[in-house]
C-alpha cells in the first residue's frame, strides 16, 4: 500500500512536470469570488476560442490566489516563449480573444493586462514578484491556492501530498503532538487555545470512539478565509484531519460547514471521494491500522453554530444552543464522546508543520504566537482578497502594503477586527502587531481572521449598531443575560443613531456592555459587547456628536443629516436632480434655475447626491438637520 | 470517611463541605447561604443555565453560573459584589421584558418569579427602553392546559420535566436571539400534539405561562 502511494506520487509528479515544462496551460480562477467577477463566462469563452482556433492548450480551473480585487485572474504558461507564468487580472470576455490571439497564438504576451510573473519559492509556493505585497506575505495555508485545480488529487500528490500523512502515520501519536509543540501552534479559530493541549487533552481520555470536527461554519460578515481554503485546497484541510485522527484516536471526523457555501460542498465531496480512492481515507489507512472516515455536514444557516458546543447539538440533530463548560468538548462532546474541533486552518497548518517540522512554524510570528495568520480584507479597502501575513506584522503593513490602503484617497478611520464580536480599532492602532495577546489587549480578539476596513464616511455608531443587531438576531437567546442585554443594547444604539439618545446612555451603553461581557454562559455573547465597547473607548467624540449635538460627524445616520443644494454650485441648466427625484422634492428658481430641495417632501434617499454630475458636486449632505436653516438664510440673504 | 469524594470550599467567607461534581448552587444552599434561581433543577444534566440568576464569583475564574458550575477544592466563592451586580440586572431585565399583568395573573400570590425579585428586591425597572415585545395569541385548545407564550420567561424548565415524564417532548424553543420562545411544532395548538394534560410542566413553571384550565 506504502508503494502504492509512491506510486500515484510518481506518477501524479511525472504529469505535472510535463504540464509545467511543456505544455501551453492555461488557468482560470474560478472560486466564489472569481463567478461573482464572471469567471464562468471567462472560462468558457476561453473554451470555445481555443476550440475554434485549434490551439493545444489545457485550461486549468483553479482556485483563489487571495488577490480577489482583480478576479477573473488567468494564469497563462506558456514554456515555448521563454516566459514565465504570466498572471492577468480583470480578464472578462471582452479581453479573451486579446489573449488567444496575442499570446496562445501568437508570441505576444499582452502585458497591458498582466498583473505580473508567478515564481516560486524553493518549497514551491507561488509569488508574484512584481506585486510588494508578495515580500510581506509568507503563505503557509495559502501554498497551493490558484495555482493547483482542487478538483485534480494529482496536483495536490505532485506538490508532495500525502507523503506527509504517509509519514506521520509511521510516527508515534505522542512524538506529533510534540512535534505541534514545538510548533507551538494555537487554533485559528480565534481563541488560540494551544493545539497540542487539546489533541493531549483528548488522547489521554480512555473513552471510545473519538470524534474530530473541522469547523467550517464561517458565519462572520466580510469573512471568507475558510472559504476560500476549501474551495482552493480541500486535500490540504483533509491531510490535516487524518494526522489529527491518528493522534486522538478517532475514528470518525466532519467538516461542518455552511449551506451557503454551495461550491465548497461541491469540492469537497470530489476531494473526499478521491481521498477515499487513493486509500487516505477509510479503512486501514496507508496499511497503518488507522480507519478514519469524514463526512460533510451542511449547516441550516446559523450563525451560532460556529460556536463549538453549539456546532455539536447540530451534528446531532438538535437545537443549536451553546452549552456551558465544563465539560469540555474533548472530554464529552459529540455524543457524549471525546471530540476535537477545529478550524479550516489549523488542519492546514497541521499538515504544513509536519512537513516542515516544528522548529521552522516557531521561528515564523512571534514568541507568544507563531506562525502565519490569514486575513480576509473587505470593506473600504483598494485590495479586497486573502491576506497571509506572519503573525506580528502591523496592521498598517497589512491593510496600506498588503491591501493598497482607502480607495478615493478617504482618510483611514478604522478597522474591525475579528468578526462581530471583534473590536474596532483606531488609526493609533494601527501599528498593533496582528498576534493574539495584542489583539486582546486592544479590545479586539483575532477570531477567524475577518478584517473590515472602514473610512472616514462609516459612521462607528452605525457600526457597533450594525453589529450589535447582527449578533442580537444570531445569538441562540438561551440565557437571559445574552438575549435581554444584548436586545436593551441595541434598543440604546437604535435611538442614538436616530438622534433619541442621552448623555446617560452613553453610562448604562458602556455598563450593559462589561455585563453582558462577564456575565454569559458562551463565548458569542460575551464577545458581543466588543464592538460597542471598543467604539465607545476609541471614538467616544462621534458618540457625544451623536446624542449632545444630535449630529453625525461621518453624514450617515439618516435622520441626523439633511441634503442640501449649494446654490453658487448648481449648474442651472441641468435638470439631474429635479428629474430623478422620487418625491418631487426639488424645485427650480424661475428666475435663477437654481435649484432648492423642499425638505418637508424630501425623504433624504440620497438620489441627487448620486446623479450630481461630479464637476459640479452642489449636493451636500449637512448635520446636525437644522443646519441647513442656517445655510439656506445665509444663501437667501 | 469517603473523604476523596469531598471537597472543601470557601462561600462569603465560610467553610463549606461539598460533594466532588457537586454544582455550587445546591452546596451553598445545603450549607443555608442563599442564591437567587430560577430555572435551577438538581437532576438537570446537563443543568439548564437559562436564568442568569444564580451568577457568583469565583476568585480566579470570574462570573459563573453557579447552577452550572462544580466546585472543586478550594475554590472560592464570593455571592456578593459583581456576582449580585449582574444577577440583578438580569432580574431587572426579565422584569421588563414581562408583561407583568399580574392582577388578572392566574399564578397571582403563588408566583415563583415575582418570589425571587421580591427576594432580590428588585423592582421592575423603568430606566430602560421598552421592549415592546409583540403579543402572541394564547393557546387555549388542549382541555386541561393553558398556553401563554406571552408570559414566558424561557427558562426551559417545562421542556426538561416533559422530557423526562414523557420521552418526547410536544414543544421546544424556536427561533434565535431575542426572538427565542418556546412553541408546538409549526406553531400548531397544543391539543394537535402528542400532549398528555399531565400538568408536570405546570408545576415547574415560574410564571403563567402554563396553567391548568381549571385554576385559571
Amino acid at each position: 500500500m506504502q508503494g502504492h502511494l509512491n506510486d500515484l506520487q510518481q506518477r501524479a509528479q511525472k504529469k505535472w512536470e510535463q504540464l509545467e515544462g511543456e505544455a501551453l496551460t492555461v488557468r482560470i480562477g474560478t472560486p466564489t469570488c472569481g463567478r461573482a467577477a464572471g469567471a464562468l463566462d471567462t472560462l468558457q469563452d476561453f473554451r470555445e476560442r481555443i476550440e475554434k482556433e485549434g490551439v493545444e492548450a489545457h485550461i486549468i480551473e483553479v482556485g483563489c490566489m487571495g488577490l480577489c480585487f482583480a478576479e477573473p485572474l488567468v494564469i497563462i504558461h506558456k514554456p515555448k516563449s521563454g516566459l514565465p507564468p504570466i498572471l492577468y487580472g480583470f480578464i472578462t470576455q471582452q479581453h479573451v480573444q486579446r489573449l488567444v490571439e496575442g499570446f496562445l497564438l501568437g508570441d505576444d504576451p499582452c502585458l497591458e493586462l498582466a498583473l505580473g510573473t508567478v515564481e516560486f519559492k524553493e518549497d514551491g509556493t507561488p509569488y508574484i514578484p512584481e506585486l510588494a505585497r508578495f515580500e510581506i506575505e509568507e503563505r503557509l495555508v495559502l501554498r497551493n491556492c490558484g495555482y493547483i485545480d482542487p478538483l485534480d488529487i494529482g496536483h495536490y500528490l505532485a506538490r508532495g501530498g500525502y507523503l506527509t500523512l504517509q509519514r506521520a502515520l509511521q510516527m508515534e501519536p505522542d512524538a506529533i503532538i510534540l512535534e505541534i509543540e514545538r510548533a507551538k501552534l494555537r487554533g485559528r479559530g480565534g481563541a488560540g487555545f494551544s493545539t497540542a493541549r487539546k489533541w493531549r487533552g483528548c488522547r489521554e481520555i480512555e473513552a471510545r470512539p473519538k470524534y474530530l470536527i473541522c469547523n467550517a461554519d464561517e458565519g462572520d460578515p466580510g469573512a471568507f478565509m475558510d472559504r476560500v481554503v476549501l474551495e482552493s485546497d480541500p486535500h490540504s484541510v483533509i491531510e490535516g484531519m487524518v494526522i489529527a485522527a491518528h493522534v486522538i484516536g478517532a475514528s470518525q471526523g466532519f467538516v461542518y460547514t455552511r449551506a451557503e457555501y454551495p461550491l465548497v460542498i461541491e469540492r469537497l465531496k470530489v476531494a473526499l471521494s478521491q481521498a477515499r480512492e487513493i486509500g487516505a481515507l477509510g479503512e486501514n489507512i496507508f496499511d497503518s491500522g488507522l480507519s478514519f472516515d469524514i463526512e460533510l455536514v451542511a449547516g441550516a444557516g446559523a450563525f451560532v453554530c460556529g460556536e463549538s458546543t453549539a456546532m455539536i447539538y447540530s451534528i446531532e440533530g438538535k437545537r443549536p444552543m451553546p452549552r456551558v463548560r465544563p465539560p469540555r468538548s474533548v472530554e464529552r462532546g459529540l455524543w457524549q464522546k471525546p471530540t476535537v474541533v477545529n478550524n479550516v486552518k489549523t488542519f492546514a497548518l497541521v499538515q504544513r508543520i509536519m512537513e516542515q517540522g516544528g522548529e521552522r512554524f516557531s521561528r515564523i510570528g512571534t514568541v507568544g504566537s507563531t506562525g502565519t495568520a490569514v486575513f480576509a480584507l473587505a470593506g473600504r479597502v483598494q485590495q479586497i482578497g486573502l491576506v497571509e501575513v506572519p503573525m506580528g506584522t502591523s496592521l498598517r503593513k497589512v491593510i496600506f502594503d498588503v491591501g493598497g490602503g482607502i480607495p478615493e484617497g478617504r482618510r483611514f478611520k478604522a478597522v474591525q477586527i475579528g468578526g462581530p464580536a471583534g473590536g474596532c480599532l483606531p488609526e493609533s492602532s494601527l501599528d498593533l502587531p496582528v498576534d493574539y495577546d495584542s489583539l486582546r489587549q486592544a479590545g479586539a480578539i483575532m477570531g477567524s481572521g475577518g478584517m473590515i476596513c472602514l473610512d472616514e464616511n462609516n459612521c462607528m455608531v452605525e457600526t457597533a449598531r450594525y453589529f450589535l443587531d447582527f449578533l442580537c438576531r444570531e445569538s441562540c437567546g438561551k440565557c437571559s443575560m445574552g438575549r435581554l442585554v444584548t436586545k436593551q443594547m441595541l434598543l440604546i444604539l437604535e435611538d442614538i443613531v436616530k438622534g433619541q439618545g442621552t448623555e446617560a446612555d452613553l453610562d448604562l451603553l458602556a455598563a450593559l456592555a462589561h455585563d453582558v461581557a462577564e456575565g454569559t454562559i458562551c463565548n458569542l455573547c460575551s464577545s458581543a459587547a466588543n464592538p460597542t465597547l471598543t467604539t465607545l473607548r476609541y471614538f467616544r467624540a462621534e458618540y457625544e456628536a451623536h446624542v449632545k449635538e444630535k449630529r453625525c460627524p461621518a453624514l450617515i445616520c439618516r435622520e441626523l443629516i439633511t441634503y442640501y443644494i449649494v446654490p453658487e454650485q448648481c449648474e442651472r441648466g441641468c435638470d439631474h436632480c429635479v428629474l430623478t427625484c422620487p418625491t418631487e422634492a426639488i424645485t427650480t428658481d424661475e428666475r435663477t434655475r437654481r435649484k432648492r430641495i423642499l425638505q418637508d417632501k424630501c425623504v433624504k434617499c440620497g438620489t441627487c447626491l448620486d446623479v450630481c454630475p461630479p464637476e459640479y458636486r452642489a449636493v451636500i449632505k449637512v448635520s446636525p438637520p437644522e443646519k441647513v436653516k442656517e445655510l439656506e438664510k445665509a444663501a437667501g440673504g | 470517611m469517603a473523604k476523596e469524594h469531598s471537597v472543601d470550599i470557601i462561600i462569603d467567607g465560610k467553610q463549606v463541605r461539598a460533594e466532588a461534581g457537586e454544582k455550587i448552587l445546591w452546596a451553598a444552599l445545603s450549607a443555608g447561604i442563599e442564591i437567587p434561581h430560577l430555572c435551577a433543577i438538581e437532576e438537570a444534566d446537563p443543568p439548564l443555565g437559562t436564568c442568569s440568576l444564580c451568577l457568583v464569583e469565583v476568585e480566579g475564574r470570574g462570573v459563573v453560573a453557579s447552577c452550572v458550575e462544580p466546585v472543586s477544592e478550594g475554590m472560592v466563592v464570593h455571592t456578593r459584589g459583581r456576582g449580585s451586580a449582574l444577577r440583578r440586572r438580569a432580574m431587572e431585565l426579565l422584569l421588563a421584558d414581562h408583561p407583568m399583568t399580574c392582577k388578572e395573573c392566574p399564578k397571582k400570590g403563588k408566583c415563583e418569579f415575582l418570589k425571587v425579585a421580591r427576594a432580590m428586591k428588585v423592582k421592575r425597572p423603568t430606566h430602560y427602553r421598552p421592549f415592546a415585545r409583540v403579543e402572541l395569541p394564547v393557546d387555549t385548545s388542549h382541555p386541561r392546559i393553558i398556553f401563554d407564550p406571552n408570559q414566558c420567561i424561557r427558562c426551559g424548565r417545562c421542556l426538561w420535566v416533559c422530557k423526562e415524564r414523557l420521552g418526547e417532548v410536544p414543544f421546544d424553543f424556536i427561533n434565535k436571539g431575542y426572538e427565542m420562545c418556546i412553541s408546538t411544532f409549526m406553531s400548531r395548538p397544543l391539543a394537535e400534539t402528542s400532549c398528555t394534560g399531565c400538568g408536570a410542566c405546570v408545576e415547574v413553571c415560574p410564571v403563567a405561562a402554563l396553567c391548568l384550565k381549571e385554576q385559571a
